[in-house]
C-alpha cells in the first residue's frame, strides 16, 4: 500500500507544541537566560558567561544542601520501599477488607502537600500537638524546632506516612497479577515463604517496583512543600533541602543568576540519576533474558 | 510412597451446600493402590481437578478424610504431604535457569549438591533439555516450559504420588506421544503412584493400567481399558469411551431377549426384571450391517481411513455401526448385534446378567 504524503498533518501537532512551549520550553529558556547574564532589573542584561555556574559549583552552601538532599532521598527510599512491599504482601487479596485497605492506603495520597505539612507541623508541636505533647509527657525530649535530629525524624516520618502507600499500592497491583498456579506450584515444590517471595513475588513485582523507586526518588529529590511548612528548612539550615535552598536564593534573596545556574544543574542531576537508574534496571532485565 | 485412600470424601465450593447439585464432588470412597498408574478421565468440569487438588492438599475437602497409607492427612498442608503435581499450564520460575528450576524441589528438601546434580542430569536427559540447562527459563516456548514443569514434578524420587493435571495440553502432538511413553517408562522404573487427569480417552487408555471415569462429580467406573470398553458401568462411560461412543436404545427386557419397538433381539444372557428407563448398549464395533436384522435408515457414512462409520437411525434413535474396509452398504441396510456384547442399563447404570 502506498502511504499518502500529507504534510498538513503536521499542523495537528501544533496545539501541543504551543502548549509545551509556553509551559516548559519558554520558562526554561528564561532560566537559561538568567543563568548566563546578570541583571539589575529594567530588563537590562549583562553577559556573565559561566560565572554563576563556577560560583555555584564551588559553593559550600550548595554542597551541604546536596548532601542533605541525597541523605534524605536514600533514607526515605530505604524505608518506604521495603515497608511498602511488606504492607502489600500482608494486605488481604479479596473481599471487603481488601477494598477497605485500598481506600485506607489511598487516603494519605489524597491530601494536598501543604496540608500534610500543616498536619505534621501541628501534630509535632510540644505545646498543642498530640504527638509532641504526648512525647513530652512521657519524658522524651522532643522538639523539632530546636533539635536538628528531631526535625529530621519528623520530616522523614511525615514523608513515610505520606508516600509509603504509593509504593504499597503499586506493589499490591503487581502481586495481584500473579496467577494462583504459581503459589500452588510453590507449595507442591515445598518452597519456603522466603523462596516464594524471592522467586515468584519479587520477579513479578520488578516492573512496578522500578516505577515506584523512580517516582519516589524524583519526588523526594525535589521535595519542597512539606518540610518547608513543618520546619521552614530549620533549625538553622539542617532541613534545608535543595529546592528549599533554591527558593530561598531566588525569591528570598533575589539572586536570580546563581539561582538559575543552580536550578539548571539541579535539573541535570535529576535527569542524570534517573537515566542511570533506568538504564541499570533495564539492563538487569536484559541480562536475565539471555 | 503409599496407598491413597479417600474416605466418604465430598467437596463443595459453597459455604453451605444444600442440594446434591451444590457439590463439585459427590460423596465417594476410593482407594488408589500404591504404585498404580491411574488415568482420571471425564468431561471438563466434572470435578477431576478438584479431586486432584484435594489429594495434593491445595483444596481442603468439605467432608471426609484423605489418608496416605494409614496416616490421616486431611488437615496436612501441601508442603507436608510430599507430593508432586503438574498443572495444565506451565509454571516455571522465570528468573531461574532451567537447571535451578529442576533442582528447586530438591533444594527445598535440603538434598546434597552431588545428588541434586545427578538427578537434574537424569531428568534433563529425559525431557531432552540437557543443552539448555544454563538458560533462563523465561525466554523459552510454552512447551519447553511445560517440559520443565513435568521435570520438576518428577525430580523427587521419594514422593507419595505424582499428579498430572492435563499436563500435555500445550505440548505439540509428536512430543506428546514421546513424553507419555517416558512417563510410562518412569512409572515402570520407579513405581510411583501416578494419577493422570485428562479428557482425552486415547491419552487415558494408553497411559494407565486403571482408568477412573468421572461424571458430574462422581466416580462412575474404575477399570482396565478393556473393562471400560466391553462393560461400561454407566451409559456415560459407554458414550465417552470409544469413537463413536456406545449405541443406546430404549428397550424392554424379558429374560434373555430385548424388545425394541416390537422387534426381538437376543441378549445372550438372562436378566431379571428391570425398573426405570431401560436401555441396551452396543458398541458400533459389534454392530454388523448386512441385509438381515433390524431395519435402519442410513443418514451418513464417514470414511475414517481404516474403516467407515455408518451413521444410521433405528426408530428415531441414532445408531452407529462400523463398516469394515471392503464391505459395501446393502441397498436395504439392516443391522445385527453380536449377542454377547450387549449391555443392559436401567436408569443409566449397568445391570449384571443373572448368574454372572
Amino acid at each position: 500500500m502506498d502511504k499518502t504524503l500529507n504534510n498538513k498533518a503536521w499542523f495537528l501537532v501544533l496545539p501541543v507544541l504551543v502548549l509545551v512551549a509556553f509551559s516548559a520550553i519558554l520558562p526554561l529558556m528564561t532560566v537559561v537566560n538568567y543563568a548566563f547574564n546578570d541583571t539589575f532589573g529594567q530588563n537590562e542584561f549583562f553577559w556573565a558567561g559561566i560565572d554563576w555556574f563556577e560560583e555555584m559549583v564551588t559553593s559550600d552552601r550548595l554542597h551541604e544542601a546536596l548532601g542533605r538532599q541525597i541523605l534524605f532521598s536514600v533514607i526515605i527510599l530505604a524505608i518506604e520501599v521495603p515497608l511498602g512491599i511488606f504492607i502489600a504482601l500482608n494486605m488481604p487479596k479479596k473481599g471487603f477488607w481488601a477494598s477497605f485497605c485500598l481506600v485506607l492506603m489511598a487516603l494519605p495520597l489524597l491530601i494536598p502537600f501543604n496540608v500534610v505539612g500543616t498536619i505534621w507541623q501541628i501534630f509535632g508541636r510540644v505545646d498543642i500537638g498530640l504527638l509532641g505533647h504526648t512525647l513530652a509527657a512521657m519524658g522524651i525530649d522532643y522538639n523539632y524546632t530546636n533539635d536538628p535530629i528531631d526535625a529530621w525524624i519528623t520530616v522523614i516520618v511525615m514523608d513515610v506516612w505520606h508516600w509509603t502507600s504509593l509504593v504499597a499500592l503499586l506493589c499490591y497491583a503487581g502481586l495481584q497479577s500473579i496467577p494462583q498456579a504459581y503459589y500452588q506450584a510453590a507449595k507442591i515444590d515445598q518452597a519456603t515463604r522466603w523462596s516464594v517471595f524471592r522467586y515468584i513475588e519479587l520477579p513479578k513485582m520488578k516492573g512496578v517496583l522500578l516505577i515506584a523507586v523512580l517516582l519516589r526518588f524524583m519526588d523526594s529529590f525535589m521535595i519542597y512543600t512539606e518540610p518547608f511548612v513543618v520546619t521552614g528548612g530549620g533549625p538553622g539550615n539542617s532541613t534545608t533541602f535543595l529546592s528549599i535552598d533554591l527558593a530561598k536564593m531566588a525569591t528570598g534573596q533575589f539572586d536570580l543568576g546563581p539561582a538559575a545556574a543552580f536550578s539548571i544543574m539541579y535539573f541535570l542531576v535529576i535527569l542524570l540519576i534517573s537515566w542511570v537508574f533506568y538504564t541499570v534496571m533495564t539492563n538487569l532485565d536484559r541480562e536475565e533474558n539471555r | 510412597m503409599s496407598r491413597i485412600t479417600l474416605s466418604k470424601l465430598a467437596h463443595s465450593y459453597l459455604a453451605n451446600p444444600t442440594s446434591d447439585a451444590d457439590f463439585a464432588l459427590k460423596e465417594m470412597d476410593h482407594v488408589w493402590q500404591d504404585g498404580g498408574a491411574y488415568a482420571l478421565l471425564g468431561a471438563s468440569g466434572c470435578g477431576k481437578t478438584t479431586l486432584l487438588n484435594i489429594i495434593s492438599g491445595l483444596v481442603r475437602p468439605s467432608q471426609g478424610r484423605v489418608l496416605f497409607g494409614d496416616t490421616d492427612v486431611t488437615d496436612a498442608a501441601t508442603t507436608e504431604r510430599n507430593i508432586a503435581q503438574v498443572f495444565q499450564f506451565p509454571v516455571v520460575y522465570d528468573t531461574m535457569t532451567v537447571r535451578d528450576n529442576l533442582a528447586f524441589p530438591l533444594r527445598n528438601r535440603g538434598m546434597d549438591a552431588a545428588y541434586i546434580a545427578k538427578r537434574v542430569g537424569q531428568i534433563a536427559q529425559m525431557i531432552g533439555m540437557e543443552d539448555i540447562l544454563s538458560k533462563k527459563a523465561r525466554g523459552l516456548t510454552a512447551d519447553a516450559k511445560q517440559k520443565i514443569s513435568l521435570g520438576r514434578g518428577m525430580v523427587r524420587e521419594d514422593v507419595n504420588a505424582i499428579l498430572f493435571d492435563e499436563p500435555l495440553t500445550v505440548i505439540d502432538p509428536h512430543m506428546k506421544w514421546e513424553l507419555r511413553t517416558q512417563l510410562k517408562q518412569l512409572h515402570r522404573e520407579f513405581g510411583h503412584t501416578m494419577i493422570y487427569v485428562t479428557h482425552d480417552q486415547t491419552e487415558a487408555l494408553t497411559f494407565a493400567q486403571k482408568v477412573v471415569v468421572m461424571h458430574e462429580g462422581r466416580v462412575v467406573q474404575m477399570g482396565t481399558p478393556e473393562e471400560l470398553f466391553e462393560t461400561p458401568a454407566h451409559t456415560f462411560v459407554g458414550y465417552f469411551i470409544g469413537s463413536p461412543g456406545m449405541n443406546l436404545l430404549d428397550a424392554e427386557i424379558a429374560g434373555s431377549e430385548a424388545r425394541l419397538q416390537g422387534v426381538s433381539v437376543s441378549l445372550g444372557a438372562a436378566y431379571g426384571p428391570t425398573t426405570g428407563r431401560t436401555q441396551i448398549g452396543i458398541r458400533p464395533d459389534y454392530v454388523t450391517v448386512s441385509d438381515q436384522g433390524l431395519p435402519v435408515t442410513v443418514r451418513r457414512v464417514e470414511d475414517v481411513g481404516r474403516h467407515r462409520i455408518v451413521r444410521a437411525e433405528f426408530a428415531g434413535q441414532p445408531l452407529n455401526a462400523i463398516l469394515p474396509e471392503g464391505m459395501t452398504l446393502p441397498a436395504d441396510p439392516r443391522v445385527a448385534f453380536a449377542a454377547g456384547k450387549i449391555n443392559v442399563y436401567a436408569n443409566d447404570w449397568r445391570i449384571a446378567p443373572m448368574g454372572a
